[in-house]
């Protein structure tokens, strides 16, 4: 379903992406783990088709994202990091934006737009201007509208951001829901859903790719038996080996 | 299935663009302000009553000064309000082509542009009641302030894509349309005539888009003029798609 071969992103004298490679396949989803600043966020808009990597290739599907890039961008979804949403739109009319940019219309739009919306569990709040509404419901929104044209691919960066635990465990079922055909790519910082959502993680810290394996066997580094363990160990060992020299 | 799907996107685009300007006070502020703005200025400055003519110059006259002003506080918002809140990475990711984005808000801006103009309507039945006015000069002249107002959108809506700051983007707008409005004028080409050699003074002159909306003032539709306005109209929105599309190649 997804390719990614050798990605690499320089910002000025900054390494965001170097060589970051793997695969994913439907039914897969994939915990993209790593400090802030990891390159995590500069990763999935390259394969969102919203920024260009330097070097290295993207393949959605059959398409490549940089010379088919719209054929590709049809069969993802991608909910940016912020969750961006315009404010003086309502819920239901961003989904059915984004769907009528992809091509939807009329009686599909309207049942996709509809299924979108009770998915992210909108409800009342799918009239109401986006601007007035709390941090959780606009980034319910955001996902809608990621999930309304039922993409293969799913890119959702830091989709529990602020999110109160109930909505927390609300947006990780719906995670657990659509991974059954979908590929999906979450990344987040909050270690302890990783378990319950991620059937594999990848640790990414300054743009290289530290550990590819299963939560399970990412636990079992460390004596302890824990994540947040294993992520210290892998994330600190550069500024620990400095430190000793 | 490539130009359906950019239709769709433009289509799109524009849909959200010209209820974006409605859902919020933006286009009826603005319509406010033109329909106060044009016939005041028609009236106190232009002395509409004084001329004692049945004809619109004193409206168009003073048309420029005010479309100057309005037309970036219109355009501002364009791509700068997309990047200040981030959902200009909702808009690359989807399968749009950045031309139909950038064209879509253009002519959601320039329908808005001119609903304003279509605001000022009672002024020309006003003098068809007092006189027998050349209703095509006044229909020509029409024509000419809603290109003008084109020109002045489109360079604003690039101008927008340069920056994440609204303010930033309306000075650059207002700054560019009055160069553009003002390039045949004694001030300017006197400013630039020591500078420069004379050929290019005479060239900046000829961008002038006041001597071009002159033209149309006085009931002349020339082809060079017509050309002349859609190739800025083009241009501003070529520029704005390509300043957009050149954020993939980095930064925000």
């Amino acid at each position: 379903m997804l390719t990614v071969e050798k990605l690499v992103k320089r910002f000025g004298p900054r390494v965001a992406a170097d060589t970051v490679s793997f695969s994913l396949q439907p039914g897969e989803v994939l915990g993209f783990l790593g400090p802030n600043g990891a390159g995590k966020s500069t990763t999935m808009r390259m394969i969102a088709g919203r920024l260009e990597p330097d070097s290295g290739r993207v393949l959605v599907g059959k398409h490549d994202v940089a010379t088919e890039r719209r054929a590709a961008q049809r069969l993802i979804g991608y909910l940016p990091e912020g969750a961006p949403a315009y404010p003086s739109m309502t819920p239901r009319s961003f989904v059915e934006f984004c769907l009528r940019a992809r091509g939807w219309s009329g009686r599909d739009l309207a049942l996709a737009s509809a299924e979108a919306l009770d998915r992210a569990r909108l409800g009342d709040a799918s009239g109401q201007r986006i601007a007035t509404l709390s941090k959780g419901y606009k980034r319910r929104a955001a996902l809608a509208a990621a999930i309304a044209h039922d993409p293969l691919l799913l890119i959702l960066d830091e989709p529990t951001d602020g999110l109160d635990p109930n909505q927390k465990d609300q947006v990780r079922a719906l995670i657990r829901d659509m991974a059954a055909d979908k590929a999906i790519i979450v990344s987040t910082h909050i270690l302890e859903e990783v378990p319950a959502v991620c059937s594999r993680t990848i640790v990414i810290d300054k743009g290289r790719i530290l550990a590819d394996e299963s939560p399970e066997e990412m636990a079992a580094r460390t004596r302890t038996g824990r994540l947040d363990d294993a992520f210290r160990a892998l994330t600190q060992t550069v500024p620990r080996e400095t430190a000793a020299a | 299935m490539s130009t359906g799907s950019s239709i769709a996107g433009l289509h799109a685009v524009f849909r959200r663009e010209l209820g974006s300007y409605f859902t919020t006070p933006l286009a009826f502020v603005f319509l406010a302000a033109f329909a106060f703005a044009a016939p005041a200025f028609a009236f106190n400055v232009g002395r509409f009553f004084d001329t004692n003519r049945a004809d619109l110059a004193p409206l168009f006259a003073y048309l420029p000064w005010l479309l100057m002003i309005l037309m970036p506080a219109l355009a501002m918002r364009a791509w700068a309000e997309e990047r200040d809140r981030g959902t200009i990475e909702t808009l690359l990711s989807l399968p749009v082509p950045v031309w139909a984005a950038a064209l879509g808000k253009f002519l959601a801006a320039w329908v808005v542009a001119g609903l304003a103009l279509a605001l000022t309507f009672p002024m020309w039945v006003a003098v068809n009641y007092l006189g027998a006015p050349d209703n095509m000069a006044i229909a020509a002249g029409y024509l000419g302030a809603f290109l003008l107002a084109g020109a002045y959108l489109a360079i604003g809506q690039a101008l927008s894509a340069t920056t994440g700051n609204q303010v930033v983007a309306f000075v650059l707008g207002v700054l560019a349309a009055f160069l553009l409005t003002m390039a045949g004028s004694p001030f300017v080409t006197g400013a630039l005539s020591s500078a420069v050699p004379a050929w290019l003074v005479e060239a900046i002159a000829h961008l002038s888009a006041l001597e071009r909306f002159s033209a149309f003032q006085s009931g002349v539709i020339g082809v060079k003029d017509l050309v002349y306005f859609l190739s800025l109209i083009a241009g501003g929105t070529a520029a704005a798609g390509l300043l957009i599309g050149a954020s993939r190649a980095g930064g925000r």
